[in-house]
């Protein structure tokens, strides 16, 4: 019987990586520090009262007066509870991962929309990354970044680009044929008819996709604490390991209230576009 | 002057298309290619000439090709051997920046299921066109004011397409073709996807444009009724993409070319369709001043009939005298016949459908004097030959007529049989 040894052949990659690769990890880490810093900086930047009305009115404009009310609610709970801090560096990190994420799949998504090879060769990446229990990813992000934020960053942002890359793969394939047609017979170019045409009426679905990607991006993010990322999983983990049943549970209700916040306003953010 | 010229054109798909032209030119069938080489034909040498301003329809049941054709003509889809020559350029041969300028230019499609851009309003929809060909911002608004008025949707232009009925959508889809003022407009079943009453209102409505627009329109339809309503001339597409008749409407209804045709046009209300122009018969008449009485008499006892038309001498019509008013004349030894002429005589322009002059014809004591724009007399429809051109529709006429029992007798003793 042939022995496969899956699990050495990866940790040889990895360490080979680790050792000619380092250059590229370090210039990754410098970029993704600063714009987490930058960010966390930003949403402390004032006093906590001020940061919660200017969310609110965010919130009032992009979606409706209700969630606007939860946000001013919610956030305030927050800051009762002493957790305003790290409740802002967890959102720069989801924002961070999630922009990052976007960055890389919605071109990733037009990508294998167009080119069926493409699609046929990242589909099965995509399920690697869902399916992979997420703590794996903790391993080699470690490796190449050691502990803090960044490694939490990186594999959040894997973690979490599926669904932009297969709602915008899929928004783009679901543009109508006469819709399409009409656009070529009126002499579009490609890109006219990308940017014009497939991306306009594919947004809607593209967005889904955003909102799926920020989920799943507060979640890892969470996990992500394990590997020293901060925020409110840090304090999940410390009521955990410490059994401090009130912080575990506190850290628990500012997750829960940023999820319902980040996901309402992004869902709005597809809806007043039609 | 022919605008779009198709020279042996075919589309087949599928690999290996070099083995197919043998057996088509052995007259195997479109499923026996199928089954032997993989290919589907869609199209098998079609050859047609379009002219400048007519509005040719190509008609055939779903799978006879005809959208591909149509897609062929702006190549949406490629054919896959033939020439298509618009203004005298093969756009077979065209690359791929020509033959964008082409269809910015020179052809506009509207599509079946109207093919509206959902995220963009009425306007910016119908800015499309000009805005992809790089046109200034003022100057497409203003062309596409100017479209969406011909086409009657002005003050729609800030709503969404979802917002508007189907009707309303396809006059979106008409007026964004119109607005890069094309000089071929591809209609591909333009108005299949609509509800009867809103299809026959289209119709209309694109009759009425295409008379001050004189646009060339290459219409795609299954339905053979919208053809011989809109078509200048019709050309038949049989299974297979083979063309089996092109010609005007009457031409098809009147001479099928073989007995596929025939079957199609069997069923047709040809009273939509033959102008009254092709029914009419030579009048009997007399010009004033110069006939008297004693030549009406005479006329009308040598052809055995009982009135005629009087006419001026430059043939324009003054009315009806009928025999027993010109017998009692001739009695009074009067020469003057003017006194006698009746006016009462319904007229008609030569394009009327048959169809409409049916009420008229069952409602006047006189056949119906064909008159051209300047009351010229033309001819003369009677009873009878409406009768003998829709004999097929005949029950239905009487049925359809409120008062079928005054008709028979009157139409037994018709005036000029």
């Amino acid at each position: 019987m042939i022995e496969l040894k899956i699990g050495e052949t990866f940790e040889f990659i990895i360490e080979w990586m680790t050792q000619n690769l380092g250059f590229i990890f370090d210039t990754i880490n410098v970029i993704i520090t600063t714009f987490v810093t930058a960010m966390t900086d930003l949403f402390l930047l004032a006093h906590p009262f001020l940061m919660i009305v200017i969310f609110a009115v965010i919130a009032f404009f992009t979606a409706k007066r209700g969630i606007a009310i939860f946000t001013l609610v919610g956030f305030y709970i927050i800051y009762t509870m002493n957790l305003w801090d790290k409740t802002m560096e967890t959102l720069a990190l989801v924002l961070t991962s999630a922009i990052v994420a976007l960055m890389i799949g919605v071109p990733l998504g037009i990508l294998s929309s167009k080119n069926n090879t493409v699609e046929k060769i990242v589909r099965p990446l995509l399920d690697f990354m869902q399916t992979m229990p997420a703590f794996v990813y903790l391993i080699p992000a470690v490796f190449f970044f050691r502990l803090g934020q960044v490694p939490g960053v990186i594999a959040t942002l894997i973690f979490s680009m599926p669904p932009a890359v297969r709602l915008t793969n899929l928004g783009i394939r679901q543009v109508p044929v006469n819709v399409r047609e009409a656009a070529i017979s009126f002499g579009s170019t490609s890109s006219q008819m990308l940017f014009k045409v497939e991306l306009p009426t594919a947004m809607p679905t593209i967005l889904a996709g955003v909102n799926q990607t920020i989920m799943l991006a507060l979640s890892m993010v969470v996990i992500a604490a394990m590997i020293g990322a901060g925020g409110l999983g840090e304090q999940v983990l410390k009521g955990l390991t410490q059994l401090k049943v009130g912080l575990g549970f506190e850290s628990g209700i500012a997750i829960v209230i940023l999820a319902i916040i980040l996901d309402r306003l992004t869902q709005s953010l597809g809806k007043s576009k039609k | 002057m022919n605008i779009v010229e198709v020279k042996n054109l075919y589309k087949i798909f599928g690999k290996d298309t070099g083995d197919v032209y043998p057996l088509l030119r052995q007259n195997t069938s479109k499923e026996k290619i199928l089954e032997e080489t993989g290919c589907v034909v869609a199209l098998n040498d079609v050859n047609l000439e379009i002219k400048k301003g007519e509005t040719f329809v190509l008609m055939g049941l779903s799978g006879s090709g005809k959208s591909t054709f149509i897609r062929c003509l702006n190549r949406l889809i490629e054919p896959t051997k033939g020439e298509i020559l618009i203004n005298g350029n093969n756009v077979t041969e065209l690359s791929s920046e020509k033959l964008r300028e082409v269809r910015r230019k020179t052809m506009s499609m509207v599509f079946q299921n109207f093919g509206l851009f959902p995220h963009r309003t009425v306007l910016t929809n119908v800015e499309y066109g000009l805005e992809v060909a790089g046109e200034e911002k003022e100057v497409r608004e203003k062309k596409a004011m100017e479209s969406l008025e011909l086409v009657g949707l002005k003050g729609y232009e800030q709503s969404f397409p979802h917002e508007l009925s189907g009707g309303m959508q396809q006059r979106v889809g008409l007026a964004r073709a119109l607005a890069n003022d094309p000089e071929v407009l591809l209609m591909d079943e333009a108005f299949s996807a609509l509800d009867p009453l809103i299809r026959t209102q289209m119709q209309d409505e694109l009759l009425d444009l295409q008379e001050k627009m004189h646009k060339t329109i290459v219409f795609i339809t299954h339905d053979l009724d919208e053809a011989l309503k809109l078509g200048d001339r019709i050309a038949i597409l049989g299974s297979g993409g083979v063309v089996r008749q092109i010609g005007t409407p009457e031409e098809i209804l009147n001479n099928p070319a073989d007995s596929y045709v025939k079957s199609f046009v069997e069923n047709v209300d040809k009273t939509k369709v033959i102008k009254a122009s092709t029914i009419m018969k030579k009048p009997l008449t007399i010009t004033i001043p110069k006939d008297g009485p004693n030549m009406a008499v005479r006329k009308l006892e040598k052809a055995g009939l009982s009135t005629l038309f009087v006419t001026d001498s430059h043939r324009i019509l003054q009315g009806v005298v009928r025999i027993d008013d010109a017998v009692l004349l001739q009695k009074k030894k009067q020469s003057d016949i003017v006194p006698i002429i009746d006016t009462d005589v319904s007229i008609t322009s030569p394009e009327t459908p048959v169809g409409d002059l049916l009420n008229a014809a069952w409602e006047n004591k006189y056949p119906v004097a064909v008159v051209d724009d300047y009351h010229r007399l033309l001819g003369i429809v009677d009873r009878a030959s409406i009768l003998a051109e829709v004999d097929s529709d005949y029950e239905n006429v009487l049925l359809s007529d409120a008062t079928p029992e005054k008709v028979l007798p009157e139409n037994s003793g018709g005036v000029n049989d």
